[in-house]
């Protein structure tokens, strides 16, 4: 279980400016700036939890996520991960954790990927029977079986994904810290590292957190989304409770045939092409339904689809609405 | 320790991988030092002797120095280039893993390359034991091991200061320079033919002369005095400092983060 | 013109704001040079009549060397464009309407100057201000000042020319690593970067003359020092310029064959 209370966190920073006269004034003074990463954050996880954590770019989540792996100390605040302090206990805290760090890899890179997952089992003390079943486990589930003996340099992106959190799972690690995993990765190289993701968490109750700005990462794994922004924690609550909370807007997609069509106040086209029409139906005016019933009384209905407002627009939403 | 074996077959593999690039390497390390050697040899044939030194025992002296830091750079390659080890995140992976942290940074980086310049050493080496003019005894042999071992330990401790310091800045560290590359380099002739300050200072600052100068004074027969043969145990406590530094850099990074 | 100036100034600033970096290597390069003197001065006070030179002929040598190492020393490659060639950026530099031997060489330029200019003048400095038998002298005349100048540019440039041969051989080897090491070792020592070169024995001074590292630093040093003079100095002086001519050329040359190359291959 991960508690964490009030944490707070500074940094300064050496401002750089540019042009000449800037250039030469450096010389003799630097200028610095506080950057406040986190201020007085709380949350509590518990086991087998698996959460979005998610927020824009400078918001706090890798200071977060730094501080409850052991790398960081805070200003202040505390921090309990599975019974311990991370940053006092350090190698007894790592040695149930595994990180994935989406775009540095820990596999060594000329030499077979077998070749670091022995080293990391020296590296964890993983006795041989454990190894050898969640070796044989992840190479299953991953589909591992044919590159376990390539050099590292030589694998696609997808396939070193694969290999990367195979190798962050050997030694059984209670949480696992995502960041992310999938950048770069092709739809199906996406979808199994998703699956496996979501197999792992179901089977040995790995407690998961995922950082990542792909927002279909967290509506395909995550109930639960933590949301920061300027270092404050600004949401944390379901995926289905914010998109009730945000979205007003559902978009009906029609294909007709026939000619004009009147829409109801609350409901305007978006887009009409060929038959085609996009609606956008502002939810707290009118239902969806009684926009629907409109149209079909005007003109022969096709096919209709109704979408929720997409998680992307959300996350724009959101942060619009908190300023960051 | 099988662990250390297990990351020193890897970087072997590794390093075998680039064969042309490593023979290059090698080579040109041969070089480097050979143009050393070189330049000491016609600074002989021009001169004669340097404040009472012959041109063999000099090149006892520089043999030392040499082999001294080649084994030094080899193993402690990796906190020779610490500072691309801390921007490359690589730092924050080794703080993840529950072995110390020292240790994997001394694991993480084995440059046998480094082999070009051991060679070199170790010829001079057997050239320079006869021709040097040492009345070789027991003790005698004794003391080169001591100077060899206080060689590596004050080269491997600046390497060490050096890393730490990058926990503090990471620009304007190349003066550490002075001392590694200069240790060696300087370090090629008695540290006594600089001056007086400047045996002080390799003396009580950065210990080289407790394992190059004194130790040699004791080999060539120039004093009896054993202290100068033990010399070399006091530049080992030039791993404290080095160490306490270290400390203090890891817990400046974790409090400040990069 | 005005496009090769703008990548110089940007390099050029780019240099000036590691002041830290400069502090460092001003230090560096000081008590390399005091070393150096004081082992000079070791071996002259053991054999006074073997010093190819006047004391404080050798001293001006080495400090001068030192202030100016930015510009001569051959292991300051720009790593920049070692990994353009290596990945296959440089594919994009041949998209742009410039001539790629003269941005490089216009880039490496700026940043020799760039770290010499901050970093002589203190070092100059304090030469001219230690005791004796350490300090540097002045110049005989300004007019061997003058002359100094003038083979200190050439040295500079034939300095800079060699370097692009040497970036233009990585297109054909693609190991920058191996190429460096090895001109690092063989360079240093041929251009008296080692120990000067008049210290070395005559019979092989004669042939490390001709070559076109002396051109680098020994002759701009030795120029300064009054050391040669005379129709010895016109020679040396039109020597760097032959040196110069033939390393552009050959540059300009390798590099077209690296280019066509490129296209064919594909990067």
């Amino acid at each position: 279980m991960i508690a964490v209370h009030n944490l707070c966190k500074t940094f300064r920073v050496a401002k750089r400016n540019a042009g000449l006269k800037e250039a030469w004034k450096a010389l003799f003074r630097r200028e610095h700036e506080i950057v406040h990463a986190l201020e007085d954050v709380s949350f509590t996880i518990e086991d087998g939890e698996m959460i979005g954590y998610i927020g824009p770019n400078g918001a706090g989540k890798s200071s977060t996520i730094k501080i409850l792996s052991g790398i960081l100390t805070p200003d202040s605040g505390t921090c309990i991960v599975n019974g311990r302090v991370p940053w006092k206990e350090r190698r007894a805290h790592v040695s149930e954790i595994g990180v994935v760090f989406g775009q540095r890899s820990q596999l060594f890179w000329d030499v077979p990927v077998i070749d670091t997952f022995e080293l990391l089992k020296e590296v964890y003390w993983i006795p041989e029977r454990k190894y050898k079943s969640n070796l044989d486990r992840l190479v299953a589930l991953l589909d591992l079986k044919d590159i376990l003996r390539t050099p590292t340099r030589q694998l696609s992106l997808g396939q070193r994904m694969r290999c990367e959190i195979a190798a962050s799972l050997l030694h059984s690690p209670k949480i696992l810290f995502l960041d992310e995993p999938t950048i770069g990765l092709d739809a199906t190289a996406k979808i199994a590292v998703r699956e496996f993701i979501k197999t792992i968490n179901r089977e040995q109750k790995t407690t998961v957190i995922l950082t990542t700005h792909d927002m279909q990462d967290i509506e395909a794994l995550t109930e639960r989304i933590l949301l920061i922004g300027r270092g404050r924690i600004l949401l944390d609550g379901t995926l289905s409770d914010l998109k009730e909370r945000y979205s007003e807007t559902k978009t009906v997609i029609i294909k007709y045939r026939g000619d004009h069509f009147l829409l109801p106040d609350g409901a305007k086209v978006v887009e009409r092409i060929n038959g085609h029409a996009t609606v956008a139906v502002n939810v707290k005016e009118v239902s969806a339904s009684a926009v629907i019933s409109s149209i079909v009384n005007q003109v022969e209905v096709q096919d209709i689809s109704v979408q929720d407002i997409s998680l992307d627009k959300l996350v724009v939403e959101l942060y619009k609405e908190f300023l960051i | 320790m099988t662990l250390y074996m297990k990351y020193l077959a890897i970087h072997l593999k590794s390093q075998m991988q680039y064969k042309v690039s490593f023979t290059l390497n090698a080579v040109g390390q041969f070089l480097i030092a050979f143009s050393v050697f070189i330049s000491v040899f016609f600074m002989f044939s021009r001169f004669g002797s340097v404040a009472d030194f012959t041109y063999n025992q000099v090149l006892l002296c520089f043999a030392i120095v040499l082999m001294a830091f080649a084994i030094s750079e080899c193993f402690f390659r990796g906190f020779d280039t610490f500072p691309s080890t801390i921007s490359n995140g690589e730092f924050d992976r080794i703080m993840v893993r529950p072995r110390g942290i020292v240790f994997q940074v001394l694991a993480s980086k084995i440059d046998l390359s480094r082999i070009g310049r051991l060679v070199q050493a170790v010829v001079v080496l057997i050239y320079a034991i006869p021709t040097s003019g040492v009345v070789w005894s027991p003790l005698k042999v004794i003391t080169l091991v001591l100077m060899l071992l206080g060689g590596i330990a004050v080269f491997s401790s600046l390497f060490v200061v050096y890393a730490a310091l990058c926990f503090f800045t990471i620009e304007g560290l190349e003066f550490m320079n002075i001392f590694t590359d200069g240790g060696r380099e300087f370090g090629t002739y008695p540290l006594s033919i600089y001056g007086k300050e400047i045996l002080k200072f390799f003396t009580f600052v950065v210990p080289l002369a407790l394992f190059q100068y004194f130790p040699l004074l004791y080999l060539l027969g120039r004093t009896d005095n054993l202290l100068y043969m033990f010399a070399p145990l006091f530049s080992l406590l030039f791993s404290l400092p080095a160490y306490l530094l270290w400390r203090l850099g890891v817990k400046r990074y974790t409090s400040t983060g990069s | 013109m005005k496009k090769y100036l703008s990548f110089f100034t940007i390099r050029f600033l780019n240099g000036l704001q590691y002041r830290a970096a400069a502090v460092a290597g001003m230090a560096t390069q000081f008590a390399w040079g005091y070393m150096r003197i004081k082992m000079f001065l070791a071996f002259s006070k053991a054999n006074p009549a073997a010093m190819p030179m006047e004391f404080d002929q050798l001293a001006s040598y080495i400090w001068l060397q030192q202030a100016f190492l930015a510009f001569f020393a051959v292991w300051i490659l720009d790593n920049e464009i070692f990994e353009e060639i290596r990945s296959g950026n440089v594919a994009y530099e041949l998209c742009r309407p410039l001539d790629l031997y003269n941005l490089w060489f216009v880039k490496n330029l700026a940043m020799r100057l760039s770290r010499a200019v901050l970093r002589c003048f203190p070092i100059l400095f304090i030469a001219l201000v230690l005791p004796k038998p350490l300090s540097m002298s002045l110049p005989q005349s300004p007019a061997s000042l003058i002359l100094f100048l003038i083979s200190l540019a050439l040295g500079l440039f034939v300095s800079v020319a060699f370097c692009m041969v040497l970036y233009i051989t990585t297109f054909f080897t693609l190991s920058p690593a191996g190429v460096r090491v090895m001109a690092i070792s063989l360079v240093d020592f041929l251009s008296g970067g080692i120990i000067p070169l008049p210290m070395l024995p005559e019979k092989l001074l004669f042939f490390l003359e001709l070559l076109p590292f002396a051109s680098m630093t020994n002759t701009p040093l030795r120029v300064y020092s009054g050391h040669i003079a005379g129709t010895e100095l016109a020679f040396s002086l039109g020597l760097q310029l032959l040196w110069l001519t033939v390393l552009v050329l050959l540059g300009r040359f390798m590099m077209k064959r690296a280019l066509t190359r490129v296209v064919v291959q594909g990067g």
